[in-house]
């Protein structure tokens, strides 16, 4: 028997589903509209660079229209439409992202490059799990805790990065509606297709027009809609870089924002810990969604004691990831977002191995069109090295060792950010003792990124401010509540 | 130390204890989910089709049943040799898989038919439940050797595993290897359906592989639950790292449940994914199964003429 004996044949979903338009308007007021500048740009596939459709510029007075709509729209029918018929609202807006969930997810691996097998699995019904979370909350919201007549802010500024476009607009759409507030979204420039698609979905569901409205755009788009003056609250995930320059623009307004940034997550693995499941958990960390994660576990600190037999089994388990067609069910690892994220890797990755670090790369041929990159582990990096304080965002792990649980503790805290962290023993008391110990908004003991929309999220430090999800994200959803 | 080839124990009851108990914990959510994800693996067309046959020759064909007659085994021993008897291009199946007393029946029915490469294997040590002394489960084995058995699947003693006396199943299997000899390869069934927890069945594993076992062996097929995915995975890991440790292949055999084309395809991915392609021969593989060569078959002929046929088109058993 030949080692090729079982190479599996390549199962590419169809992408038939998909009925891409060759041009996209901006979806302001219930209606498809050209930009006041008439500029498109174009959303390719990362994993071919085949342009799959142009989108509109939004620039300034887009934007003015886009907030004159929701403002309008709040006034005069959101605010007066009753808790219960808001809820109807998202019920159907999440039985038609079921209804349509193939669709969602070819479009979404197409547009973001990531694994068919995650935005199927992951992405889309998690997209569809948050606004059936929020249907229940929306004629619910007095026994919420924040008061007996708990109000929505208005008119909500949303920005969404690129690393989960449909899934972060339903962590931002989904409570600002159920709340009762209008919206003003801005999708990522590399990645506006499905929220695109999202806005038929809209008009499928009869929402009133000008409730949700829809600008693409690049930066500059961005920054029109967080410095537009009528807007009453910002709702930002991305850079932690462009969340500063968000929070020093609203400061001198008193408008309110939520802000989920970057991460460098500590995945902590004790001597005495699943060790086979640890390795899963670790690749899960790190390799889901190409490391385009915010809370991605980027960071492993393994225990000296095991730190050889887990390096090993680590490696062998990396060089079986199926790295190449996102749209082949069979692949784990897609293509990088973009080229311009694609060089950021590049350049840490360089920085890493000049800083003296060690690196390497699982075995796998890459493909030759599209931005790629193999899934890589850097060894011997200490706490000096750029590769273990700055986010990288893509499939690459820093590995430093530690030899006392208290010394982990003080590794995994030292860094800007706290957005999250894992833990590995199966000492339950460790576990409990190290969650106390951790400065991170989310902490998985003997699991990574497990994500439910009735679990808040969001980070300590420079990863932001407030909670998405659960009780605790409806806060950012209600006027004052904390 | 030698005795066993490696040095990971000395053979006594606290070595055993030590080492056993000194592995690491499996958890269940996690290795439920890996198990779960490489389910979901799609496997289609060209690599289909080689799944397909890999799994026809690692089929261990049996029956465990006490209405038995000689004319089923003679009948089961024939499409174990000629599986689909209107295409010779299907590979024989790895095994037959029959109680003590069939063994006889179904070597000399092989032998007739040109069977000579298909194993007998017989189940033993008063299997299913291996309770009985010593002395029985020896003479059980022996008798199984005298009737030309080639493959012993001998039972654990679930009850001393369950209360901590490795010692004496540790024992038992070496006992019952030695008896083996050099005349058949031995596959030790841990029944992992009574093991109750993942982490016995590492253990387990281990246990076995140290006393000497040629293959470990999901189930008996009278428990269920029986080979599901996650099971399968924990003692694929094992052997995986058993190999690591000593340098020694250690074959795995699920048995029991696995009915379906797709139950069998998944359970070639795990190997696949797990110790890697080269567990992939029926010499480090195999399925105990009986229901399951009759979907193979029937899922072959879709592939070579495109259409689903009945279920008239393949052999009763």
């Amino acid at each position: 028997m030949t080692a090729d004996i079982f190479e599996y044949s390549p199962a590419p979903e169809s992408r038939a589903i998909v009925k891409l338009k060759s041009e996209y308007g901006l979806f302001i007021n219930g209606k498809w509209v050209s930009p006041q500048s008439k500029k498109k740009f174009s959303s390719i596939n990362p994993a071919t660079e085949e342009v799959l459709a142009k989108v509109s510029q939004g620039n300034q007075v887009d934007v003015d229209k886009a907030v004159k709509a929701a403002r309008a729209a709040y006034n005069k029918v959101w605010s007066k439409t009753k808790p219960k018929e808001r809820a109807k609202y998202l019920f159907r807006i999440a039985r038609l992202l079921q209804e349509r969930a193939r669709e969602f997810a070819v479009l979404e691996s197409l547009d973001n490059g990531k694994p068919i097998r995650e935005t199927r699995d992951v992405d889309v019904p998690l997209s569809a799990a948050h606004f059936f979370y929020h249907a229940g909350w929306a004629d619910k919201l007095e026994y919420a805790g924040y008061g007996d007549n708990p109000k929505p802010y208005g008119v909500v500024a949303q920005i969404i990065p690129w690393n989960f476009p449909l899934l972060m607009l339903a962590w931002k759409v989904a409570p600002a509606l159920a709340t009762g507030n209008t919206v003003v979204l801005k999708p990522a420039e590399t990645t506006p297709l499905t929220a695109l698609l999202f806005a038929e979905i809209c008009e499928q569901a009869e929402l009133p027009a000008g409730v949700v409205n829809i600008v693409t755009g690049d930066g500059t788009t961005g920054a029109a809609l967080v410095n537009h003056r009528d807007i009453d609250k910002v709702a930002f995930t991305g850079s932690t870089e462009v969340g500063k320059l968000i929070a020093t623009s609203i400061a001198d307004r008193g408008i309110p924002a939520t802000l989920e940034l970057g991460g460098k997550g500590a995945n902590i693995v004790f001597d005495d810990a699943p060790i086979d499941e640890a390795v899963e958990g670790i690749i899960n960390g790190i390799f889901f969604n190409q490391g385009h994660v915010c809370c991605a576990g980027s960071r492993l600190l393994l225990q000296e004691s095991i730190v050889d037999d887990f390096l090993t089994k680590l490696q062998s388990r990396m060089a079986k990831i199926r790295v190449g067609d996102p749209l082949d069910k069979n692949t784990d690892l897609g293509a990088i977002n973009s080229s311009a994220q694609l060089t950021k890797i590049k350049e840490l990755s360089e920085s890493g191995t000049k800083e003296g670090a060690n690196i390497w790369s699982a075995p796998c041929t890459l493909p030759t069109k599209g931005f790629w990159y193999p899934p890589t582990i850097f060894t011997g990096v200490t706490a000096a090295h750029r590769i273990a304080r700055e986010e990288i965002f893509g499939p690459v792990l820093s590995v430093l060792t530690f030899r006392t649980p208290q010394e982990a503790m003080e590794k995994a805290n030292n860094t800007p950010y706290g957005l999250s962290a894992g833990i590995w023993t199966e000492k339950g008391s460790k576990i409990l003792w190290a969650a106390q110990q951790l400065k991170a908004g989310v902490i998985w003991a003997n699991t990574f990124n497990k994500f439910d929309p009735a679990s808040p999220f969001g980070g300590y430090k420079e990863s932001g401010w407030g909670r998405e999800g659960g009780r605790h994200g409806l806060a950012a959803y209600i006027k004052g509540a904390k | 130390m030698s005795e066993f080839g490696h040095k990971l124990i000395d053979g006594s009851e606290s070595s055993l204890k030590s080492f056993l108990d000194n592995l690491p914990g499996v958890d269940k959510v996690g290795a439920e989910g890996r198990a779960a994800m490489l389910g979901t693996r799609s496997i289609k067309t060209t690599s289909k089709a080689r799944a397909i046959d890999l799994a026809i020759s690692m089929v261990d064909l049996t029956t465990l049943e006490g209405a038995d007659t000689p004319g089923k085994v003679r009948s089961l021993c024939a499409k174990a040799l000629r599986p689909d008897p209107t295409d010779s291009t299907v590979p024989h199946v790895g095994a037959i898989c029959v109680y003590n007393d069939m063994v006889k029946v179904a070597r000399d029915y092989l032998d007739s038919i040109g069977g000579q490469s298909i194993p007998v294997a017989a189940v033993s040590t008063a299997f299913p439940s291996g309770r009985a002394s010593m002395e029985v489960k020896l003479r059980d084995t022996q008798d199984a050797i005298e009737s030309g058995a080639s493959e012993i699947d001998m039972v654990i003693d679930r009850g001393a595993f369950l209360s901590g006396k490795f010692g004496s199943v540790f024992d038992e299997i070496k006992e019952i290897k030695a008896l083996c000899g050099e005349k058949a390869h031995l596959k030790v069934i841990l029944e992992t359906g009574e093991l109750a927890t993942y982490d016995n069945v590492r253990k387990a594993s281990y246990l076995a592989m140290l006393a000497g076992a040629d293959f470990i062996k999901t189930s008996t097929g009278k428990v269920s639950p029986a080979a599901t995915p996650p099971v399968v995975l924990v003692m694929l890991e094992a052997v995986r790292d058993f190999f690591a440790l000593t340098g020694k292949k250690i074959g795995v055999k699920p048995a029991g449940g696995i009915r379906t084309t797709k139950d069998a395809i998944k359970q070639l991915v795990l190997v696949n994914e797990t110790t890697g392609p080269e567990w992939l021969t029926p010499k480090l593989f195999r399925i105990g199964a009986s229901a399951l060569l009759n979907d193979l078959l029937m899922q072959r002929m879709k592939l070579s003429n495109g259409r689903y046929s009945s279920a008239n088109y393949v052999t009763v058993d």
